[in-house]
């Protein structure tokens, strides 16, 4: 019997894991270095989740614990407190757990490590290095799952969706955000949820933080245009980095836009064997998006288990200033999926494909804004030549 | 003891008592009080008065060791480019020259015994032009004078073999084969925790305020009450000159030279192999590129005097400057993400060599100046300034029963415990990673809390352990470590994050 390994038990590897079972792909053994399978959703309070997966709204964790009970059920073998620790590319594993060093040979592994933000240190936010400054991931961990209180007064750096969420999670636990900061000329989220959200908070548009200053704990921040800002916390939101360390160490082949490894639309990255889905591969997109990504790879992973195929791709490139696609290969043996692509700064036009310099499709873009995604239809895509050159995107 | 032979050592010593004060007490006597005078007091528990009371707790002496800061090492010893110098560049002749030799002796003999990371990874003074290549000639000749003969010369063709991925227009480099890396977290601690460990009394949180005579000894006023003793050996880093000011003297003054480094990502490490240093130059030694032994690679650092002691931010300016130097050394490098700044304020004082001074008559000595090189030299400065106590009349009877201890593995070049299949079985906390980007686990963190000289901070635990010390900086695992500090050091978590 064949087996099947997922790293990562969140949405996207979850999903796949049980759409696995479900077409009979044999063994599938989700590894969670966590205690409990569910990735981010168990500490994302507010509701919204399940919409476009499970047909329901619930709230982060129980949307992670439905999930985790689905994969029960399905006949997943769920390894939690299960690190990976090596990889020795394409399907044989290390891990560390309580139980012990193990190697686990596969048949097929699926990559499905997430996502997280870039913290202080990555964005090279000068100054000194007091306590009382997170990100929305430690922020949400602390409040929902420890139930503490961080500070009084917060600056929330970045006004994307997960800014807002981090804004309500403040709240909740009795800190004020006393602003929200971001380099774009607007927040980037919808609308309503900003007003829902973000009631009152001021946002500071088209500045950046520069430095953090104060011995013991946060007292103020400095931003490009030289203000000080007086506040004890500081939460660095968004600005998402895949967590890329085994594809990387796999030498699987990473987008330059994406960061994340290079995959076809059933999740086949450079590696025969070795698929990858979910935030790993467009980092970030709500969990549904991510469960839905990871539930299409299903299909592809039973049909390499089968066949032992690997097809040849058409690499998709994008022009400034489209950031990125996912995926961002093609393969030419089935029908394409929906891209989704990201602009670096705000945009309005025309979405150009085209193939050696044959236009495929044009479609309107209107009112592209960074760190929100859009989709390229499928149909768009239908056109390539599949033993042509690479795709292109770009914005007319 | 179930906790493996790493710790094995901390923990009988833990048996023996519990706090550092009642140890000192034990070892004096078996049930006697800590004594009225003590024999010598240390100010500055950095890595060189650590090393200085390591050196000392070999012999039968009651020693306390101070320092104002909640933790050891936590001033310059904490930051700095944790490299283990041959001193082939010190300036000959020197006192700092001769120890800094000594010194990397003593830390490849002993470090590996006391659990120290050394890395041997060696070191290229790269020349990034002909005139800089001319003097590398120089520079190995100064070497030579300085006992160190084992650099070699490498042209430009083989340098771009051992380093592939150094950036273009590099024209000739000096091997330097024994230039290594080391921890300079782990350094002070091991010191300071086999100090502790003979009879040393370690008080933190203690700042000295004065000093005065009274009937023939010492008495040092602290925030927390006076010491009693007959010897002061200043070792206060920073503030050498403050201390040595108390005893009337007014011979250097602490300049501190800002450094401020960039930590890259660990998936940069396989980028390069030694460390790349610069060709000297009249002003300043320049910016490195090295590997690390947690498998990052830094970047720095910039010199610029301050006059803040306490200055230890990071700058716009700075970063800026790090990172256009670094794209010339190693273009890739940028591509990778960095995982931290720092910044770290070395002890100059505007003079070419260590201020140590003796002077038997008051019983004070004077470790000062002690500058980017005293990592490496600290034990060399030890055996020399308890050599100038032993001449100065402080009588020196070996103990004995020395206890030696065995700091737990932070480097990458031992194995750690999520790697060691029998550790894991002896006690499966240490197959719980905790922290991911470190692969730190609930073991490593629980004996840290429980070490003889414990974790009380979230830096402290980041110092002993790594606990987020990587990439994430705590995304995933700030709460979870917190929280387990938290618990087993009875502090509450707004205590930890210090919370308003």
């Amino acid at each position: 019997m064949s087996r099947v390994v997922v790293i990562g038990g969140g949405p996207a590897g979850l999903a796949a894991a049980i759409e696995l079972r479900r077409h009979g792909a044999g063994d599938v053994v989700v590894l969670e270095r966590e205690a409990e399978a569910g990735g981010v959703p168990r500490h994302c309070e507010h509701p919204g989740f399940g919409l476009r997966d499970l047909h329901r709204v619930l709230g982060g964790p129980a949307y992670a614990r439905r999930y985790a009970t689905l994969a029960e059920r399905a006949g997943v073998e769920i390894r939690t407190r299960t690190a990976v620790t090596d990889w020795h590319c394409p399907t044989t594993v290390a891990t560390t757990s309580p139980r012990g060093v193990e190697t686990i040979v596969a048949d097929a592994v699926l990559l499905a490590t997430g996502c997280r933000e870039r913290p202080r240190g990555a964005r090279l936010v000068a100054g000194s290095r007091p306590a009382g400054v997170f990100t929305t991931g430690s922020l949400q961990q602390l409040v929902h799952l420890r139930h503490e209180r961080v500070g009084r007064r917060a600056l929330v750096v970045g006004a994307e969706h997960v800014s807002f969420s981090a804004v309500m999670t403040l709240r909740e636990s009795g800190c004020e955000a006393v602003a929200m900061l971001t380099e774009h000329p607007t927040h980037q989220t919808y609308a309503p949820l900003a007003w829902i959200a973000a009631r009152g908070v001021p946002i500071l548009a088209s500045t950046r933080i520069t430095a953090i200053h104060g011995r013991e704990r946060v007292e103020a921040v400095t931003l490009a245009d030289g203000r000080r800002l007086a506040c004890d916390t500081v939460v660095f939101t968004g600005d998402w980095i895949p967590d890329h360390e085994l594809a990387r160490r796999g030498a699987l082949a990473i987008d330059g836009g994406t960061r994340g490894p290079r995959v076809d639309q059933g999740g086949r990255t450079s590696a025969p064997g070795v698929f990858a889905a979910g935030n790993l591969v467009h980092a970030a997109e709500p969990a549904d998006v991510a469960a839905l990504g990871g539930r299409a790879t299903a299909a592809a992973i039973v049909a390499y288990l089968a066949t032992r195929r690997w097809p040849a791709t058409v690499a998709i490139e994008c022009a400034a200033p489209i950031r990125w696609t996912a995926p961002n290969a093609l393969a030419a043996d089935g029908p394409p999926r929906d891209l989704l692509y990201r602009v670096d700064v705000p945009s309005d036009g025309t979405l150009v494909v085209e193939q050696a310099g044959r236009v495929l499709a044009r479609v309107r873009a209107r009112g592209l804004m960074p760190n929100r995604s859009l989709r390229v239809p499928a149909r768009c895509l239908r056109p390539v030549d599949g033993a042509g050159g690479p795709v292109r995107l770009s914005i007319a | 003891v179930d906790a493996g032979r790493d710790v094995h050592a901390v923990h009988l010593v833990r048996r023996g008592g519990g706090a550092p004060a009642r140890l000192a007490a034990r070892s004096r006597s078996d049930d006697g009080p800590p004594p009225l005078i003590h024999d010598v007091a240390i100010v500055g528990a950095g890595v060189v008065g650590t090393a200085i009371a390591r050196e000392l707790a070999q012999y039968e002496l009651a020693v306390v060791l101070v320092d104002a800061a909640d933790d050891v090492g936590t001033g310059t010893s904490k930051a700095n480019t944790a490299i283990l110098h041959t001193g082939f560049d010190a300036t000959p002749g020197t006192l700092e020259a001769r120890l800094v030799r000594r010194g990397h002796e003593l830390l490849r003999a002993h470090g590996p015994r006391l659990g120290i990371p050394i890395e041997e990874t060696g070191a290229l003074l790269v020349a990034w032009d002909a005139e800089q290549a001319a003097a590398l000639d120089a520079v190995a000749a100064k070497a030579a004078k300085n006992g160190y003969t084992t650099t070699r010369r490498v042209a430009a063709d083989e340098l771009y073999r051992l380093e592939p991925h150094l950036g273009p227009g590099a024209h000739a480099a000096l091997a330097i084969p024994d230039e290594h890396l080391v921890c300079p977290f782990t350094t002070p601690l091991a010191y300071a925790t086999e100090a502790v460990a003979n009879g040393v009394e370690l008080r933190l949180r203690t700042c000295v305020t004065g000093t005065s005579r009274a009937e023939g000894v010492h008495v040092v006023d602290t925030g927390a009450g006076a010491i009693r003793t007959r010897w002061v050996v200043n070792a206060a880093g920073l503030y050498a000159d403050t201390i040595d000011g108390l005893f009337g003297h007014a011979r250097f003054t602490v300049m501190p030279r800002r450094g401020e480094l960039v930590v890259f990502d660990k998936l940069a490490r396989g980028l390069v192999r030694h460390t790349i240093l610069p060709v000297p130059t009249a002003t300043t030694k320049g910016v490195l590129v090295a590997p690390t032994v947690f498998g990052n690679v830094v970047l720095g650092p910039t010199a610029e005097d301050v006059e803040d002691r306490t200055a230890t931010e990071t700058t716009v300016a700075g970063l800026a400057s790090l990172l256009e130097k670094g794209r010339r050394i190693l273009p890739a490098l940028l591509d990778e993400e960095v995982t931290a700044t720092y910044t770290g304020l070395r002890a100059a004082t505007g003079h070419a060599d260590y201020r140590i001074f003796f002077h038997p008559d008051e019983r004070y000595v004077c470790v000062g100046g002690i500058r980017s090189t005293g990592l490496t030299a600290s034990m060399a400065i030890a055996e020399h300034v308890v050599e100038g106590l032993r001449d100065g009349g402080l009588a020196l009877a070996r103990r004995a029963r020395f206890v030696e201890i065995r700091m737990p593995n932070l480097g990458e070049a031992a194995r750690r415990p999520y790697a060691d299949a029998a550790r894991i079985a002896a006690r499966p906390d240490y197959g719980c990673i905790v922290c991911h980007c470190e692969r730190v686990t609930r073991g490593e963190i629980v004996d840290a809390a429980h070490a003889s000289i414990p974790a009380r901070t979230l830096d402290g635990l980041k110092r002993r352990t790594r606990a987020g010390f990587g990439r994430c900086q705590g995304f995933y695992c700030l709460a979870e470590v917190a929280s387990l500090l938290a618990s087993a050091t009875g502090q509450s978590l707004a205590t930890l994050l210090r919370t308003p």
